[in-house]
């Protein structure tokens, strides 16, 4: 122990003087800087990681960018080709899953918000959300493929976007939630006052005061549904041809990226990086798209 | 009839007639409301339902499809390390080694990087930067795992596989307890690579907890840490951190719910070989990986039973991880609740 806290600092010693010479004082100052220059390390590691994959797909992807890529279906190896039946499909399945989960997600939360705040059943319900928002995406595709795919005995573009909705749907419920509670209760006590059943004051004055908020929840929901790849692989499956038929095995971009990205071919390989160069910003520009164009709306 | 009546009857009985048609209208709405009011509750109640009914759904299903594979193996299936579709022995000691093995390398480098970063975006940056850079790192949390999973196998490991493994096998690997787990060829693929991108992944999920935990720290106590004349760092040590421990933990689970369950950016990089190795270097496979390589060609029964034994275990346990997560974080809302 150093003992020169102990002695009072006589008056007439000048700060500077007292601070620089002080060994406590020098070694806080020390233990200060290490830790802000690790902390900003840290901060500096982060940013470099995503500058770094964003760059390599920039690199390989625009390589990649032609218009064949988006007239021609998926090739066979050594032949031209394109992603126009991936596209098309993970279009057709990422919307259909959108239709589905969005409804069924807004009433879910308005449930919760409405009448789930002190009963059994909302806390479990909202427990239960909170651990389907983070569960593995390739369990769910499991258990799309034991009650759907198994049945019918074929892999469909619907099963795969049962497994896509069913990711989707917590993402709209919470947010919803959410966004409900920042409605103030004084707003709806107003329209209570005036008459206003329950259902008209949550469907048109509560959900309506944060309808930007959930929209961004949505928005939320199909970035994150449309890069997903695990639950599709034993649903959607992928298939080689263009189809419109969502009874079918439907290709899609993301297994289109696995498949391609995984085979020894490499014209197979800079397909699959133009297929990531288009996932990765559609994804990233919802995500941005919702944090930024609706956020100032929803009331504080 | 109504005519009728308003020329016989007088202004006052006129009055009361009036009062009660308004009154039978409103009982009238009133009744309808109600019934709206009733239906409109069951709706939602409904939908609601349908999220934990998911939840049984995907438990019964997976415990139906793993039985046959349980039946036949008992509980030695955990504990047993062969693997083998052509003769249909099955155990999943492998996968379930490489999903926490991996898992836990990723949390081992993700925590401090990831504390760094939220301790950066609540108390040094300034304030005009703070969304912007908040905003980048959640990106990150934004890319799709199979981006990383290329990003990984094409530009990572070869990286990695050249010049930061055999500087580890140099160093670390001469060690002697530690040593085999880094020793063996440095092919870039392998356990070791899958921790790291796992790492990457989770950065933005941990840190984004512990930025909003750190947040709840009433500034009535790091003022008075400030006033105290302490340092900034000793502000983070000494008050933040303490307060916020549960939240902080909570957040850490949370990434490793994430962790064992990612599938593409480990399946890129693991390796994928059934094999049990002491080496970080070597290819393994997590559990992910597995279902994601095998479950589309498996035709066995038994095969197919195992592998849903697998995608069982692994939910078992991601709810576990990720209730005492939720639980965690739970007990800091209700503080922050408290302030």
């Amino acid at each position: 122990m150093t003992t020169s806290v102990t002695h009072p600092v006589p008056p007439a010693m000048s700060d500077s003087l007292s601070k620089s010479t002080n060994p406590v004082y020098r070694r806080r100052l020390l233990g200060h800087r290490v830790g802000i220059f690790l902390s900003v390390l840290a901060m500096a590691i982060g940013l470099g990681f995503l500058a770094w994959i964003l760059f390599t797909l920039l690199v390989h992807g625009f390589g990649a960018l032609s218009h064949t890529l988006f007239t021609l279906d998926t090739p066979a190896p050594g032949s031209e080709g394109g992603i126009r039946n991936a596209i098309f499909g993970s279009l057709m399945m990422v919307g259909l899953s959108t239709l589905v989960s969005t409804p069924v997600g807004i009433l879910a939360g308005i449930y919760l918000a409405e009448y789930g705040q002190t009963s059994k059943f909302g806390a479990i319900t909202r427990f239960v959300t909170d651990i389907m928002l983070s569960a593995p995406s390739i369990v769910i595709g499991l258990f799309v493929y034991a009650l759907y795919v198994a049945k019918v005995q074929h892999f469909s573009g619907y099963a795969g976007t049962i497994a896509l909705s069913l990711i989707a749907i917590p993402v709209v419920v919470r947010t919803t939630d959410n966004m409900l509670h920042l409605v103030p209760n004084s707003l709806l006590e107003a329209a209570f006052a005036l008459g206003a059943p329950r259902w008209k004051v949550a469907l048109l004055v509560r959900l309506r005061a944060v309808k930007a908020g959930v929209v961004t929840g949505v928005l939320l929901a199909v970035a994150r549904i449309a890069g997903e790849t695990a639950p599709l692989l034993f649903t959607a499956l992928n298939n080689q041809f263009f189809t419109a038929d969502m009874n079918q095995p439907m290709a899609n971009l993301p297994v289109v990226i696995y498949r391609f990205a995984m085979s020894p071919y490499e014209d197979w390989q800079s397909i699959a990086w133009g297929a990531a160069l288009l996932v990765t910003l559609s994804v990233l520009l919802l995500n941005i798209l919702s944090r930024t164009a609706f956020r100032q709306k929803t009331p504080q | 009839m109504n005519s009728q009546s308003a020329i016989t009857a007088s202004p006052a009985d006129q009055a009361v007639l009036q009062e009660e048609a308004r009154h039978a209208a409103l009982r009238n709405t009133m009744r309808v409301q109600r019934i709206q009011d009733f239906v409109f509750h069951k709706v939602t109640l409904a939908f609601a339902a349908f999220v934990l009914l998911v939840l049984v759904g995907i438990i019964v299903s997976l415990a139906m499809g793993a039985a046959p594979a349980f039946r036949e193996f008992g509980a030695g299936f955990i504990t047993t390390n062969e693997w083998d579709p052509i003769n249909d022995k099955f155990g999943a000691l492998i996968a379930i080694t490489g999903t926490l093995v991996t898992s836990l390398i990723a949390l081992a480098v993700a925590f401090p990087i990831s504390f760094g970063i939220a301790l950066f975006l609540t108390e040094i940056c300034p304030g005009w930067l703070r969304r912007p850079l908040g905003t980048a790192v959640e990106l990150l949390a934004g890319i799709p795992s199979i981006i990383y999973g290329m990003w990984g196998l094409f530009v990572f490991a070869p990286i990695f596989g050249d010049h930061v493994q055999p500087l580890l096998k140099k160093t670390l690997g001469v060690l002697p307890v530690i040593g085999p787990m880094f020793q063996g060829p440095t092919m870039g693929l392998g356990i070791l690579t899958a921790g790291l991108i796992l790492a990457v992944m989770i950065i933005p999920f941990i840190s984004s907890v512990m930025r909003d935990v750190f947040e709840i720290v009433p500034s009535v106590l790091k003022e008075s840490a400030y006033g105290l004349g302490c340092t900034r760092w000793e502000v983070v040590r000494k008050i933040v951190l303490p307060y916020t421990r549960t939240g902080v933990v909570g957040g850490v689970m949370l990434g490793l719910g994430r962790a064992l369950g990612e599938t593409m950016a480990v399946t890129f990089v693991i390796g994928n070989a059934n094999e049990l190795s002491w080496s970080l270097f070597a290819a393994g496979n997590s559990i992910s990986s597995t279902l994601a390589n095998e479950f589309a060609e498996a035709s066995s029964p038994l095969h197919v039973s195992s592998l849903m034994a697998l995608g069982l275990i692994l939910f078992a346990i991601t709810f576990i991880v990720l209730s005492a997560a939720k639980l965690m974080l739970a007990g800091m809302a209700r503080k922050e609740g408290a302030k």
